[in-house]
């Protein structure tokens, strides 16, 4: 009895490694829901068909928990992951994160160095912009800028921010006449400063995309701070409600791969079909994120009239900050973000 | 060898009565049939207590009191506290001021009554809490049905702010902990025999000093035992405060997650929890100096 049964997990274990060794295969993790369906269709399925590598998905909401356990059990069974750029950087900087192979990713090692790290590579592109409701404000009357959001004279009517200081800070400097190209690092002090006075105008701090987007099309606030893909969405269903990209905060998520990643190297070359401008610029097709490689926007896939609504576009790129994922994991950013709960409570 | 010692006759109370054989066998068997129980109190309950506390207690080297440093450093921890406990009382004062009159009807009344009382109180109790606040969400919001029909009528100019504030947490942490409330008031009510009632008005006493003095003390244990539960509840809850709160209602529990999310340690999560179960510990204690602790479980 005992026999048989190692014999059969002998067979088994034997044919569960031959198919293991045979067919290449990774572990792609990203945010779930219909961002990661599009990814599949834009992103996951091409890159796969073109390097023959198969791709197993799995998807957490934030993977940074489930990344810290894999790496203390020893062994990791995740090989790529999506996630936001900070959890790469202080991954990497933790011995978490493999570094990026730019030997065999000629893709990611042509994009604007402030797009890459040792690490990790920009993925795909979301912006924090000002959305407003269009039965608040006319033509012509919409708040347009920072300062106009907090200028409650001019533009009367509720308003709300994202109970958390990624990007708010920004906009607050912003609306206090830091230029954009004098961003970082933050001055954390004057930016709590200018929005203490925005406070007790402010009706709802949100906590998830969603509730930004409802709080707008709902009427429940005049203007908010929202995700660019947030505020398209309740767009296409008719709420009346539009956005500027002006001053928005660029944000991205990023690829990196875990240490003792299970598939190594099948891993980077993966990352690079995925980063390839062809296959990047299938991302506007379904859903409305930019691609992480601008060249995506030099293929002549994504139409002009596409490339306008986009967040990275070379139109609208110019009118934003490009967010810093480096100072937020910084101790600094690490600060202000133990800064916050106290601010926003009292 | 320990031999059994003799039976001795019972008389003197069970602290000094020694055991048949025939109880023993019975207190062996009730072991034996609570093991199961025990084992998964111990593996669900007491080991993630134990393991909680003792991650308390980590630093990045070992043994260290930095998680509960920052009770001192970081005043979020005080106003977190202080908002908790604030809610939680005016959640429970709120509920014993409703509860008390339904709980009473019910218990007063006869034939279908009761049932149909206690049946609404039980109906939402049922429903998921996630609807439940998303529905407050929906009437209290500033184009809500409550703010539309209070400016019909032209009670108000503006629309009120009723929601995404500590108000609008307070009415659907109310609204969910009621039953909590209703239902020990109503067990401890239907114990109180009618005929003292009667009994006290044939002395001459009017139905509000009967009240006050006959059955209102009476029902105290259910007072006790319903307020304890609802406060004890509100200390922990998330999903209203998260939903409703606004952002600025931050309790306890949005507390334990920030420090996750903040520390990306257990240990900065688990001290906060704790602290919050040593209160409730204390809360207890002082509640069964009060009322004895069987009697606020409702089992005597």
């Amino acid at each position: 009895m005992k026999t048989m049964f190692s014999t059969t997990a002998l067979c088994t274990m034997t044919l569960f490694l031959g198919t293991a060794a045979m067919a290449q295969e990774i572990t792609f993790v990203s945010q779930g829901g219909a961002y990661q369906e599009a990814q599949t269709k834009a992103i996951l399925e091409p890159a796969s068909e073109l390097t023959g590598i198969a791709v197993r998905q799995d998807s957490s909401p934030d993977a940074w928990p489930q990344l810290r356990t894999q790496i203390e059990t020893g062994k990791p069974i995740w090989d790529v992951i999506d996630t936001p750029t900070k959890d790469c950087i202080r991954g990497g900087e933790q011995g978490m994160i493999e570094p990026l192979d730019l030997s065999v990713m000629p893709s990611v090692a042509a994009m604007p160095a402030e797009l890459r790290d040792e690490f990790s590579v920009a993925y795909e592109f979301y912006s924090s912009v000002l959305a407003y409701s269009t039965e608040a404000f006319g033509d012509g009357e919409a708040p347009q800028s920072w300062a106009d959001f907090w200028d409650v004279e001019k533009f009367p009517g509720t308003r709300a921010l994202r109970n958390h200081p990624l990007a708010t800070l920004e906009a607050a400097l912003m609306a206090d006449g830091v230029a954009p190209a004098d961003m970082y690092p933050l001055d954390v002090d004057r930016a709590f400063a200018k929005l203490e006075e925005i406070k007790p105008h402010i009706t709802v701090w949100w906590t998830s995309g969603a509730q930004s987007a409802q709080l707008l099309a709902d009427g429940e606030v005049d203007m908010t701070m929202a995700w660019n893909g947030r505020v398209s969405a309740v767009m296409d269903e008719g709420a009346p409600v539009d956005f500027t990209y002006n001053q928005g905060i660029l944000q991205y998520t990023s690829l990196c791969v875990l240490k003792g990643a299970p598939n190594l190297a099948d891993a980077m070359k993966f990352i690079e079909a995925a980063m390839s401008p062809e296959i990047q610029a299938n991302f506007p097709e379904y859903i409305d994120y930019g691609p992480g490689n601008p060249a995506a926007y030099d293929t002549g896939k994504i139409s002009p009239e596409r490339a306008a609504e986009l967040p990275n576009s070379p139109q609208n790129a110019p009118l934003q900050v490009l967010n810093s994922a480096a100072w937020w994991s910084s101790p600094e950013g690490e600060a202000a973000q133990e800064r916050w709960a106290s601010f926003v409570q009292q | 060898m320990v031999r059994p010692r003799r039976p001795v006759p019972a008389a003197d109370g069970p602290m000094t009565h020694t055991l048949t054989p025939e109880e023993r066998r019975e207190r062996r068997l009730i072991l034996a049939l609570l093991t199961p129980a025990l084992a998964v109190v111990g593996v669900l309950l007491i080991a993630p207590l134990i393991w909680m506390g003792w991650q308390s207690f980590q630093g990045p080297d070992g043994f260290s009191l930095m998680h509960y440093q920052r009770f001192l450093t970081d005043s979020v921890y005080l106003s977190s506290f202080i908002q908790t406990f604030r809610i939680a009382f005016v959640v429970t004062l709120a509920a014993l001021l409703i509860g008390y009159p339904i709980a009473y009807v019910a218990a007063k009344s006869e034939g279908i009554w009761p049932p149909i009382i206690l049946g609404m109180v039980l109906v939402p109790f049922w429903t998921s809490v996630l609807v439940r606040a998303y529905a407050w969400l929906i009437l209290l919001q500033r184009r809500g049905i409550v703010n539309s029909a209070l400016q019909d009528l032209g009670l108000i100019d503006r629309p009120l702010l009723l929601v995404n504030n500590e108000f609008g947490t307070t009415m659907a942490t109310l609204h969910i902990l009621l039953p909590f409330m209703v239902l020990p008031l109503y067990a401890a009510m239907k114990k109180i025999p009618a005929e003292l009632e009667t009994a006290g008005a044939s002395l001459g006493g009017n139905g509000w000093l009967v009240f006050r003095s006959i059955y209102l003390p009476l029902s105290l244990p259910g007072v006790i035992a319903g307020s304890v539960l609802v406060f004890v509840l509100t200390l922990g809850f998330y999903i209203t405060p998260e939903l409703l709160g606004g952002g600025r209602t931050f309790l306890v529990s949005m507390l334990v997650s920030r420090n996750i999310e903040l520390y990306n340690e257990w240990g900065a999560a688990s001290s906060i929890s704790v602290v919050l179960l040593l209160v409730v510990f204390a809360i207890f204690r002082l509640a069964s100096m009060l009322i004895p602790f069987e009697r606020i479980m409702g089992t005597k």
